[in-house]
C-alpha cells in the first residue's frame, strides 16, 4: 500500500511520524498547502487521513477522559496501554492469521491488564498526592517499555495489511481512500456511538455518571464504587488496547510508541474538555485534520500547530470546548 | 529580624564548609569516578532543588521541568559554539532566554491546576523535545550537539583543565543552592507556602497568586537550566535525552526520594539516584524495569523521602523532650 500522502507536499512521513526531519525546502510550504486546497483529490485524501488519525486518537483519548471524569486520575500509562494493544494484536495475528481475533485479543488483553493495574496499583494512590500518582505511572511506563523490548525486541516491527483489506482503494473526486481506512472510520464511529449509548441510556451508564459527580452518595445508595472504578478503568484500557490493535496495519511498532499518542490524547482532552467524551471526539478530529493538512504546509511545525491550538483554547476557555466551568 | 539574620549566616557557613570540602576532596582522593559523580550530582541537585521550589514549596507538580534542563544545555552549548562568547556570557544569555521561555510556558500552564498542570508542562516539554530532534541544522537532531563545546579561557582561568571545570560546576551548584535557599526562606518563599496551603486565603490577603506562581516558575526554570549548563559543560555537548520526559520523571523521583519537606532533600535524592543509576547500568541493560520497580517500592511502600524520615524523627524527639520538660514542671 502506498501512503496516500506521499504524492503531496514534500514527502512528509507517514501518519504519526513524530520525527519530521527539517529540510529548508519543507520548512514552510504554503504553496503546497494552497495547491492542496485547490484540488478536490488532495482535500479528499488529506481529510480521510486526518479522520483516521483523529478517530484512532479518539479511542485513546475517550478512555483517558472517561477515567479522568470518574476517577479524577490522569492515567499517564494510557499510552502504554495503546502500545500493549498494538503488540498483542501483532502477536495474535501472527499466530492465528486472523486480524479480527487480533483486534479482539488486543482489546480484551489490555482491558484485563488495566483491571490488574487499577486494582493493585492505582487504587492505592487515589486520594494521595498527585506526586505519588505520577510516580506510579512513571514507573509503569518504564517497566512496560522495557518489558516490550525484552519480549518483542528493540527493533521496529510492522505487520502489513491483512489480506481482507488488500483490495483496490476507492477513488472519490480523484482522492484515494484505502479500504482499510474506510473500515477504521466505520468501526471507530460505531464504537463512539456505542459508548455514548451506554453512558447515556443504560443503568451502568447512569451509575458511572453519578459516580463522577458524587461518589460518596452513590456508595451510600449501596453501590460498590470500587467495582465501578475498576470497570471504568478496564473499559478505558480496552479502548486504548482496541486503538492499538486497529492501528497495527498502518503503524510501525516500537517500545515507547505509546508516549506520543499519550501527549496527543492529552491535548485532545484539554481542547475538548476534561471528562467530556463528545469533546474528545471533536478535539480528536480537529487534531487529526490539523496533522493531516499541517503536514503539507508546515511539516516542521505540525506539533507547534497542535500546541498553538491548545494554548488558544486554554486562554479563551480554560475548561475546554465542552468542559464544565470551574 | 534577628532569626532571619542567623539563618542566613548559618546557611552561608554551611555552604562555605560544603564548598571547601568539595574543592579539597579531589586533592585528597583523586578519583575520576568520584569527581565525575560530583559534577553530575551538581547538575541534578540544582535541577531537583529548583523543581522542589515548585513541587514542595508551591504545590505545583510540574512534569515538564526537564524542558529547562535540556533548554539550558542546548542554549549554553549553542551560544558557545555559534557566538563564540565567554563562558559567563553564555551562562547569562542562557539564564535570560530561559526566563523568557519559562514566562511564556508558565503564563499558559499556570491556568491549569494539579494534574492538568503536570500534564501541560509535560506537553510543552515534548514540544521542545520534538523541535530539538526536528531542527537538525541547529541542534544536530537525534545525534545531539556535536563537535564539542569550546572552552575559552576567562580571566586567566583555563577551562580546558578538568580540575577547573570541576570547581566551576561545584561553585555553580553551591551558589545556586544558596540563591534558592534564600528564595525559599524569604517572605516570597513563605508566600509560596501560603499559596500551597490555601490559595484563596493568600488571594484574600492581597497576594496576586498568578503572578507569584509565575515568578516561582521562572526562578525554578532558571536554576533548572543552570543544572543543564553544568551537564553540557561536563559532557561537552547536549543531547535530546536532556529534554526528554524521562528527565522530568527522574527529577520528580529525586525530589520524592530525598523528601519534599526539607531544603536539601532533593540534593540527597540526586545523590542517591545518581549512585543507583550507576549501579543499575553497570549490572543490567534493563534499566527501566529495575528503576521502575524501585520507584514503585518507594511510591507505594515508603511513601516518603529519606530526609522526611529524618525530619520526622527529629520532630518526634523534640516533641517527646518537650513533653518531658512540661511533665517535670507540673
Amino acid at each position: 500500500m502506498t501512503g496516500p500522502r506521499s504524492s503531496v507536499g514534500c514527502g512528509v512521513p507517514a501518519l504519526h511520524g513524530r520525527r519530521v526531519y527539517f529540510s529548508p525546502r519543507c520548512n514552510l510550504d504554503l504553496a503546497a498547502l494552497t495547491d492542496c486546497f485547490s484540488s478536490a483529490s488532495c482535500i479528499v485524501t488529506q481529510t480521510t487521513s486526518g479522520l483516521i488519525i483523529g478517530l484512532l486518537l479518539f479511542l485513546v483519548a475517550a478512555g483517558l477522559t472517561l477515567i479522568f471524569g470518574v476517577l479524577k486520575v490522569v492515567n499517564f500509562t494510557h499510552g502504554s496501554f495503546y502500545m500493549l494493544g498494538a503488540y498483542f494484536a501483532y502477536t495474535v495475528n501472527n499466530l492465528t492469521n486472523s486480524y479480527a481475533l487480533a483486534v479482539l485479543a488486543a482489546a480484551i488483553g489490555v482491558g484485563l491488564f488495566a483491571l490488574f493495574f487499577e486494582r493493585f496499583f492505582i487504587s492505592r494512590v487515589y486520594g494521595a498526592n498527585v506526586l505519588m500518582q505520577l510516580l506510579v505511572c512513571y514507573a509503569f511506563i518504564l517497566i512496560l517499555d522495557d518489558a516490550v523490548k525484552i519480549i518483542w525486541g528493540p527493533e521496529f516491527k510492522s505487520m502489513g495489511m491483512p489480506d481482507i483489506f488488500q483490495a483496490p482503494p476507492f477513488f472519490v473526486a480523484g482522492g484515494i481512500i484505502p479500504v482499510f481506512y474506510l473500515f477504521l472510520i466505520i468501526v471507530t464511529l460505531f464504537i463512539a456511538v456505542g459508548l455514548w449509548l451506554i453512558i447515556a441510556y443504560t443503568r451502568f451508564g447512569t451509575i458511572v455518571r453519578a459516580a463522577a459527580v458524587n461518589p460518596s452518595m452513590v456508595s451510600a445508595l449501596g453501590i460498590n464504587t470500587g467495582l465501578i472504578y475498576a470497570a471504568v478503568f478496564a473499559i478505558g484500557g480496552m479502548l486504548a488496547g482496541l486503538a492499538g490493535g486497529l492501528a497495527v496495519p498502518v503503524r510501525s511498532l516500537t517500545a515507547g510508541m505509546g508516549f506520543s499518542i499519550l501527549i496527543e490524547s492529552f491535548i485532545v482532552t484539554v481542547i475538548g474538555g476534561m471528562g467530556s467524551i463528545a469533546g474528545a471526539l471533536i478535539g480528536s478530529i480537529l487534531i487529526g485534520l490539523v496533522r493531516a493538512f499541517g503536514s503539507i504546509g508546515f511539516p516542521l511545525f505540525v506539533e507547534g500547530l497542535m500546541f498553538a491550538l491548545m494554548a488558544i483554547i486554554l486562554i479563551l476557555k480554560p475548561s475546554g470546548l465542552l468542559g464544565k466551568e470551574g | 529580624m534577628a532569626p532571619k539574620q542567623t539563618t542566613l549566616s548559618r546557611d552561608l557557613l554551611i555552604a562555605g564548609v560544603a564548598l571547601l570540602v568539595l574543592l579539597i576532596l579531589p586533592v585528597l582522593w583523586p578519583s575520576k569516578a568520584l569527581s565525575d559523580l560530583i559534577i553530575r550530582v551538581s547538575a541534578f541537585s540544582l535541577f531537583a532543588t529548583s523543581l522542589n521550589l515548585l513541587v514542595g514549596y508551591t504545590g505545583m507538580v510540574s512534569f515538564g521541568h526537564g524542558m529547562f534542563f535540556g533548554f539550558g544545555a542546548y542554549c549554553f552549548g549553542l551560544s558557545m559554539q555559534r557566538l563564540g562568547v565567554s563562558i559567563p556570557t553564555a551562562l547569562l544569555l542562557t539564564i535570560a532566554l530561559t526566563a523568557v521561555l519559562a514566562a511564556v510556558v508558565g503564563a499558559i500552564s499556570i491556568r491549569l491546576k494539579e494534574i492538568y498542570f503536570a500534564f501541560i508542562t509535560l506537553a510543552f516539554q515534548m514540544l521542545l523535545h520534538s523541535l530539538i530532534i526536528a531542527w537538525v541544522p541547529l541542534t544536530g537532531g537525534d545525534q545531539g550537539l556535536m563537535g564539542g563545546i569550546p572552552r575559552p579561557e576567562f580571566l586567566g582561568i583555563d577551562f580546558g583543565l578538568e580540575s577547573n571545570r570541576y570547581a566551576f560546576s561545584v561553585i555553580l551548584m553551591i551558589v545556586g543552592l544558596l540563591a534558592l535557599r534564600h528564595v525559599a526562606e524569604s517572605p516570597f518563599g513563605y508566600t509560596l507556602r501560603m499559596i500551597r496551603d490555601n490559595p484563596e486565603r493568600a488571594s484574600f490577603l492581597g497576594v496576586n497568586v498568578f503572578r507569584t506562581k509565575l515568578t516561582a516558575f521562572i526562578i525554578a526554570g532558571i536554576f533548572g537550566a543552570v543544572g543543564g549548563v553544568i551537564m553540557a559543560m561536563f559532557v561537552s555537548g547536549a543531547y535530546p535525552e536532556f529534554a526528554n520526559w524521562t528527565m522530568s520523571g527522574e527529577g520528580i523521583f529525586m525530589v520524592m526520594l530525598g523528601g519534599i519537606s526539607t531544603f536539601l532533600g532533593p540534593t540527597v535524592g540526586a545523590v542517591i539516584l545518581s549512585l543507583l543509576n550507576d549501579l543499575i547500568t553497570r549490572r543490567t541493560e534493563h534499566h527501566g524495569i529495575f528503576l521502575g520497580v524501585i520507584i514503585l517500592v518507594f511510591a507505594l511502600g515508603l511513601r516518603k523521602g529519606v530526609t522526611d524520615f529524618i525530619a520526622d524523627w527529629f520532630q518526634a524527639r523534640r516533641e517527646s523532650a518537650g513533653a518531658q520538660l512540661k511533665g517535670g514542671r507540673q
